[in-house]
């Protein structure tokens, strides 16, 4: 489903990634682990088109197809979703008008037809029970005033109602407190099958112990290191990056 | 950076709606002001001499003022001697049904998308139109007239209501008020009144159209409306103007007066030629003077624009609550592309006992554009538990722009309850990713985003202009994000 061949790509001029050849199949839940500036959120922004973000060599096809020359929305549209970091506040538009207008642009990239006001409304209430999230966050602006779980929380929810067939998990872990970690991890196993893949960006073992990842990779300064399974998460967890470091 | 500035150069290809002309003969009076031109101004509309005495002591009062330099303008100095002061469709003529009036300016108001015609009034909507300095026609008049609504031409209602028009013209804006009020007393050509009588509701929307069409003209407009006790009125005016490289001035005055129980509700729709996209030569610079006054008790008085027109804005829709338990509001949206100038807001004063005014101001500044929102909350010392809720609002959009806020507060009774908030922001890169990412365009994401911005102030329209002022909005906007 996702091909990076090594990739080379940075910001401003400045390498970051340096290398990286990464393939991830339909149901595979990849894990990749490192520290604060090893690329691990470069990587992400690299696949989502972000701007700025310059790719000098390298591919990454997404079903077969080049994505590089493709625009952020038209990524998405194709089911590439990132589930951010700091999810960001939009004051002023309302959550749910958000969530529908996304939805129906994609639903209409697939040549479907749009979702209606009142369809949408029990679709998202659904949605709402997965995460355990309170309607009330329906009619606030886009993460205006949610706390830090409710931000991610709601990053999940949009991952449900958009259902992606790629998922990047952006430290979803950070901010969290142990009960709406598992919460959210909850939503990521409860969605998963063997069509839909997920690549989850991470410091710490307590998310992949919820999530279960097929593989892990560690990424230190621009390049993958080591990869393998649960066993090197817990590895890392005792051990730390140093003795992987050349 | 590079994707949205591209987005932006294609959409701001995208042209002025209203940009053309209409090739109809107009009478129009040489350039230049003097008292002659005043004199020939009100002969030809066959004045009273009480009016022409009026306009001369205005200009009297004009020539010793000076243009204000207070605001955060910044323009050249204004000829006021190379302005032609009165153009008229020719040949001027007394209308009495659309079928009279010239097809050319049918087919510009059709281009307008105005409801003239028989199957618009479904829509219910009372349209007067201005073209340039004279009111063309009234729809509705015998449906008003039933209900003793008067709602026709400023220079008709000179002629049919001489007492109400001389007990209120100037009533609320004197003609010593500023000094583009005086200049609009002295050469006003006509505009739009209306009068609502005791414990009438008017049965629907009342609205003027202005529409500036010859070169090198002014158009001073005056508007009044008058509520009696227990009556209400919601009256909106729109207007547009054709491209020129030259500047145009447009310098009006509106004066309302709500009596007891009564109230008035204004909404704009201002959408004049904003002046060359790249260049900012040419648009309208628009002067405008508007004030109500709550005279009786529980009345009140409701401002709503959307700014999204002209190459400089100056304009400060105000309410003086003079009756007690009056209520004042004031609802704005303003919008600076490219080149524009507003230097907009309000201003309230509160003179009876509980009297009541709420602000709610939202600032749009994109490409080089500067906004500026300029307001006043006067407590005189009789207004015992006076309140005031002021919400000023700007957004950024681009790096070259500018949000200024000017509130000035002054509080003569300590029993005042007095509220300010205030809030600048930006449309960042990171939230058009974030809009991006979930499949929504760079362009759906800046017109989400501003019409959240503004959803306070939209509410507050007329339904069926609403829509319109979003849409306005969306084309203003199209592809301003940098």
């Amino acid at each position: 489903m996702l091909e990076i061949k090594n990739l080379h790509a940075g910001v401003d001029g400045k390498e970051i990634l340096k290398g990286i050849d990464l393939t991830i199949k339909p149901g595979e839940l990849h894990a990749i682990m490192g520290r604060n500036g090893s690329g691990k959120s470069t990587l992400a922004n690299i696949i989502t088109g972000r701007e700025n973000y310059e790719v000098t060599s390298g591919t990454i096809e997404f079903n077969g197809e080049n994505i590089l020359d493709m625009l952020p929305e038209v990524r998405a549209l194709e089911g590439i979703f990132m589930s951010f970091q700091y999810p960001v506040v939009i004051p002023g538009v309302n959550n749910t008008y958000f969530l529908r207008a996304a939805l129906n642009s994609k639903l209409k990239h697939r040549g479907l037809k749009e979702v209606n006001a009142a369809d949408f409304m029990r679709l998202i209430r659904e949605k709402l029970k997965l995460v355990e999230m309170d309607e009330k966050y329906l009619s606030r602006a886009v993460n205006d005033g949610f706390s830090g779980g409710e931000k991610k929380k709601n990053e999940i929810l949009q991952m449900l109602t958009l259902e992606p067939q790629l998922s990047i998990l952006d430290e979803t872990d950070s901010g969290l407190d142990i009960d709406a970690l598992k919460i959210v991890a909850q939503g990521v196993n409860n969605f998963r099958n063997s069509e839909r893949s997920f690549l989850a960006i991470t410091h710490y073992q307590r998310l992949l112990d919820h999530m279960k990842p097929d593989f892990i990779h560690v990424l230190i300064d621009g390049k993958i290191v080591k990869s393998g399974g649960m066993s090197l998460a817990h590895e890392l967890e005792q051990k730390g990056y140093s003795w992987l470091e050349a | 950076m590079s994707k949205n500035t591209q987005i932006i150069d294609k959409a701001i290809g995208q042209e002025y709606e209203y940009g053309f002309t209409t090739d109809i003969e107009q009478e129009t009076i040489a350039p230049g002001l003097n008292k002659d031109v005043i004199k020939l101004i009100s002969s030809k509309k066959d004045e009273p001499q009480w009016l022409l005495d009026w306009r001369l002591k205005a200009y009297d009062q004009w020539l010793k003022m000076d243009e204000p330099d207070w605001s955060k303008l910044n323009f050249s100095d204004i000829d006021f001697q190379s302005i032609s002061y009165y153009a008229a469709p020719k040949p001027k003529k007394k209308l009495s049904s659309l079928d009279e009036v010239d097809p050319e300016l049918l087919k510009t108001y059709k281009k307008l998308g105005i409801p003239l015609e028989e199957q618009k009034m479904l829509a219910n909507v009372a349209v007067d139109v201005v073209f340039d300095s004279v009111s063309v026609t009234t729809t509705f008049k015998e449906e008003l007239q039933k209900h003793g609504v008067i709602f026709c031409s400023f220079s008709e209602a000179v002629k049919n209501h001489p007492n109400i028009i001389r007990k209120y013209l100037g009533s609320v804006v004197p003609t010593t008020d500023n000094y583009f009020a005086a200049l609009n007393s002295a050469v006003f050509s006509d505009g739009s009144f209306v009068y609502i009588p005791k414990n009438v509701r008017c049965p629907m929307e009342l609205s003027t159209y202005f529409r500036i069409n010859a070169a090198n003209t002014g158009q001073f407009e005056r508007t009044l409306i008058v509520a009696e006790e227990g009556s209400h009125v919601s009256y909106l005016e729109g207007c547009t103007a054709p491209m020129r490289d030259e500047n145009q001035l447009h310098a009006a005055v509106v004066e309302l007066v709500a009596h007891k129980n009564s109230e008035i509700k204004y909404s704009t729709v201002q959408n004049w030629y904003p002046g060359n996209p790249k260049t900012g030569k040419g648009g309208i610079y628009n002067f405008v003077t508007k004030r109500g006054t709550c005279l009786g008790d529980n009345s009140k008085i409701s401002w709503t624009q959307v700014e999204t027109g002209s190459a400089l804005t100056w304009k400060y829709p105000s309410c003086i609550l003079k009756g007690d338990n009056s209520v004042g509001e004031f609802y704005s949206v303003a919008l600076s592309n490219n080149y524009q100038q507003a230097d907009t807001g309000t201003k309230m004063i509160h003179i009876g006992k509980n009297t009541k005014s709420t602000i709610i101001s939202k600032g749009i500044s994109a490409g080089k554009g500067q906004n500026t929102y300029r307001g006043g909350v006067k407590i005189m010392k009789g207004a015992e538990n006076a309140r005031n809720y002021s919400q000023c609002d700007s957004i950024l959009i681009g790096e070259e722009c500018g949000a200024h806020t000017f509130p000035y507060i002054d509080v003569r009774n300590p029993s005042a309850q007095m509220e300010h908030e205030a809030s600048t922001s930006r449309i960042g890169e990171d939230q058009l990713f974030y809009c991006n990412q979930r499949g929504i365009s760079t362009e759906d994401a800046v017109s989400m985003i501003v019409n959240g911005f503004c959803k306070k102030v939209f509410n507050e329209l007329p339904m069926e202009f609403a829509v319109e002022a979003q849409k306005l909005m969306e084309v203003s906007l199209e592809g301003s994000v940098g």
